[in-house]
């Protein structure tokens, strides 16, 4: 047995992925009957990305699910029928038929953000939300999901490298299920491995065989922690495949049949229930228990969302502005002193310096910082730390073998081992001994209206 | 400097020092305000309307960011959902377009779909007459009143540049607040010392008049103002109205405005197709058609890029004249 899980968190993982797979196979029914209103998205075959990423994340960590990650929603905390209701439009949607699949969120008590369908968007909204906490003293970490295809967007770039410049507590997982739509990773992107994208940031990445659950967790509750701890933005690539179409209406023949072969036989069900099994954590009477507790459930919730009503048509006319004193109530939840962000003191101090910058006459003095970390530095305990090769920390050891061996890295015991790229904590460069240095105004430096061009 | 302007009601101030007022009092009034853009921190901004700031709030509250506008808004809107305030500069208003998909699809689709109110500010520079050429002179107001879901904003005075940017941190709904940066250093005004507020939405008169109505912002207001002057020593009484908020939109006083008149010019440095004049002559059409003696009348840039010449930029921008003419012509039906 893997010593790194517990039985009660290796059943929960189980338990979410065979959740994740029987509400979406409850779906496929809905969508034959016509009782899905638009279009269906599978995951089937990436449970365990959703799921194993989604439980590595605390009660009070934030995520934001992309279309395929109705395991994370679950593992959050998303009733199953909120899933049902959405795809079918009805009233009762968390978005009231407003909008379906898995766009819907919770500010107030799930800490989930809605996705849109725009890819990479959520990038710098995830990051926003990291260095927001952080100025609240809140010590959460945030979390979204990106695909091979969408990792080709702008946004993707501007996100991520905003993230990194502000060492935001924040864990991108890009999920490389092979294909984009009808286009193979291959012709997207001229890289063997995704995570390689980390390097232009500066960050550290991890590749996991994203059939392996325990793998992706365990990875994934190593990147989170470390995020947490101040380190900054952390990638993980999880290579999988995209078993069906881009949706419900694409037969995907465009993917190559031994491909498919291959991936099906490395179902990551199959493979963590084998390990279970063998394990004996899991047996045939607590299967079926297992299976009827789910289908229990989730008739339950079925029943709920088929006999939910449409929503009233007028209610198309509401909710685009947020007026009266109800409407927006997410309060800042400060976990630090308010003095802190408060003159005098209102500031953490810097700790990224570089040599030389700041001795300009605008710029407040030499070593002015140029990069803070985070809150829990302080400029009360300086300390020096050698420069460290980059290199080094991102350069992934055995990346896409850990997928393309047969078998390799298939089950649980497998798990952990075949993860690359287990870097050290990354470090800043220098550590400042100045409290913040500010910049010194001066009436003296006007730019003309208009003449200012970057 | 903010600190001590803020208390200073004897000097006239600036649009720009307005501005830095309004930031540098809503940040001193609640420790969820933050400024997030381009060169906002060390440097100040561009135009220097956040001198000051961050020696004052410190690298939290004033970040400094990448050139990648759609982060600075992600971040924002991110930065909202724990409830921040933040208020995003775009170094010039120009390149807000590059942000235009965090803008029109994340944050202004939020509240309507999910319950999620994104209170951020989007403001910075814009306008042309300074020589800044085809990508530093836009009127881009138009895309975003298109936008379900956003207020914009684009005053013409001092006084409410503060009140209304003051309303616009404390306003629950993203808000895009336009600063005409010809008016930056060109107009003074005296405005009360201590807190105050505009409220969003309300468009002021600011001359009365019997024969027409003219409807402006931002800086063609102040040319609108110059040619009602001069049309009425020619015994036009103009009418002139600052729309001050583009969205949503103060149909009440146009309409009430119009009843009297009888007659509507609408002057704007947007250019013509698709700028909020047309929007305004399909209002009244369908709210007061029976209110107008004559066509409604339109007076703006043209329908070409902001060129960068002299010659051709005063061509291509409405100015005084244009508007005297216009009103004149008006003034016969």
């Amino acid at each position: 047995m893997d010593k790194q899980l517990t039985r009660q968190q290796h059943l929960d993982l189980n338990y979410y992925m065979r959740l994740n797979r029987a509400v979406e196979d409850t779906m496929v029914k809905l969508f034959r009957q016509n009782k899905i209103v638009g279009g269906l998205y599978s995951s089937l075959g990436q449970e365990a990305i959703s799921v194993g990423t989604a439980y590595a994340l605390r009660k009070n960590d934030w995520l934001a699910p992309m279309i395929r990650n109705i395991g994370a929603l679950l593992v959050k905390g998303v009733p199953p029928r909120d899933i049902f209701t959405q795809h079918m439009a009805k009233y009762t949607s968390p978005t009231l038929g407003k909008d379906g699949t898995s766009h819907f969120g919770d500010l107030d008590k799930l800490h989930i953000v809605s996705p849109i369908s725009m890819l990479g968007d959520l990038i710098p909204v995830m990051a926003g939300v990291a260095i927001g906490s952080r100025y609240l003293g809140q010590k959460i970490v945030t979390m979204t999901w990106i695909g091979d295809g969408g990792s080709s967007t702008g946004v993707f770039h501007e996100g991520l490298n905003f993230a990194a410049t502000q060492k935001a507590p924040f864990v991108l997982i890009l999920e490389n299920n092979q294909w984009a739509y009808s286009t193979p990773v291959r012709r997207q992107v001229p890289i063997e491995n995704l995570a390689d994208r980390a390097k232009a940031y500066g960050i550290p990445s991890y590749i996991v065989d994203g059939n392996d659950v325990v793998e992706v967790f365990t990875t994934t509750r190593e990147a989170v922690e470390r995020a947490r701890n101040g380190e900054g933005p952390i990638l993980i690539e999880a290579k999988s495949f995209r078993r069906l179409g881009h949706a419900q209406h694409d037969p995907a023949e465009y993917v190559p049949k031994e491909q498919r072969t291959y991936w099906e036989s490395r179902d990551p069900i199959t493979l963590y229930e084998k390990y279970l099994t063998d394990e004996k954590l899991l047996d045939a009477k607590s299967k079926k228990e297992l299976e009827q507790k789910i289908d229990t459930l989730l008739s339950k919730e079925r029943d709920f969302a088929e006999n939910s009503p449409m929503p009233p048509p007028e209610l198309a006319e509401k909710g685009v502005y947020c007026t009266g004193d109800d409407c927006h109530k997410i309060r800042p939840k400060w976990e630090r002193p308010l003095s802190e962000v408060t003159p005098p003191k209102s500031s953490i101090a810097a700790v990224w310096t570089v040599e030389g910058f700041g001795s300009g006459k605008s710029s407040g003095g030499k070593n002015a910082p140029i990069h803070f970390g985070d809150t829990s530095s302080s400029a009360a305990s300086p300390q020096h730390v050698e420069e460290e090769v980059i290199e080094e920390k991102l350069a992934p050891k055995a990346p896409a073998k850990a997928v393309a061996k047969k078998s390799a890295g298939a089950n649980g015991k497998n798990g952990a081992s075949s993860k690359s790229a287990k870097s050290t904590p990354s470090k800043p460069a220098k550590i400042s001994s100045k409290s913040s240095v500010s910049a010194k105004s001066s009436a003296a430096r006007r730019s003309p209206a208009g003449k200012a061009r970057r | 400097m903010p600190s001590t302007n803020g208390h200073n009601t004897e000097s006239q101030v600036t649009f720009l020092e307005a501005i830095k007022q309004a930031m540098y009092e809503e940040m001193e009034r609640d420790p969820a305000v933050v400024l997030i853009g381009e060169d906002v921190g060390v440097y100040g901004g561009a135009f220097k309307t956040s001198e000051g700031l961050l020696e004052r709030f410190g690298w939290e509250r004033v970040i400094d960011t990448p050139i990648s506008e759609s982060a600075i808004i992600g971040a924002a809107c991110g930065m909202s959902y724990v409830g921040l305030r933040p208020i995003c500069e775009m170094q010039f208003i120009d390149f807000i377009v590059c942000a235009f998909n965090q803008i029109t699809n994340f944050v202004a689709k939020g509240h309507y779909l999910w319950n999620a109110p994104a209170p951020i500010v989007v403001r910075g520079p814009s306008g042309g007459g300074v020589h800044g050429g085809p990508f530093h002179s836009a009127n881009p107001e138009m895309y975003f009143v298109h936008t379900p879901g956003l207020k914009v904003i684009y005053p013409s005075t001092p006084y409410d540049a503060k009140g209304l940017l003051k309303a616009a941190v404390r306003d629950n709904n993203p808000v895009l607040f336009f600063e005409h940066k010809y008016l930056y250093r060109r107009i003074k005004e005296e405005i009360p010392a201590g807190d105050y507020t505009v409220p969003i939405g309300k468009a002021a008169i600011r001359r009365e008049g019997k024969h027409l109505t003219i409807l402006s912002y931002a800086a063609m207001m102040h040319n609108s103002l110059e040619a009602a002057d001069a049309l009425a020593k020619e015994n036009i009484e103009a009418e002139v109205i600052d729309l001050r908020t583009l969205l949503p939109l103060d149909e009440e006083t146009i309409l009430k405005s119009v009843k009297k008149t009888n007659r509507v010019l609408v002057v704007h440095e947007d250019t013509k197709t698709g700028g909020i004049a047309g929007e305004i002559a399909a209002i009244l059409c369908e709210k007061a058609f029976s209110d107008l003696d004559g066509p409604i009348f339109r007076v703006t840039a043209l329908d070409t890029p902001v060129p960068y010449s002299p010659p051709l930029e005063q061509h291509f921008l409405p100015n005084t004249q244009k508007v005297i003419a216009a009103a004149k012509e008006l003034a016969r039906y």
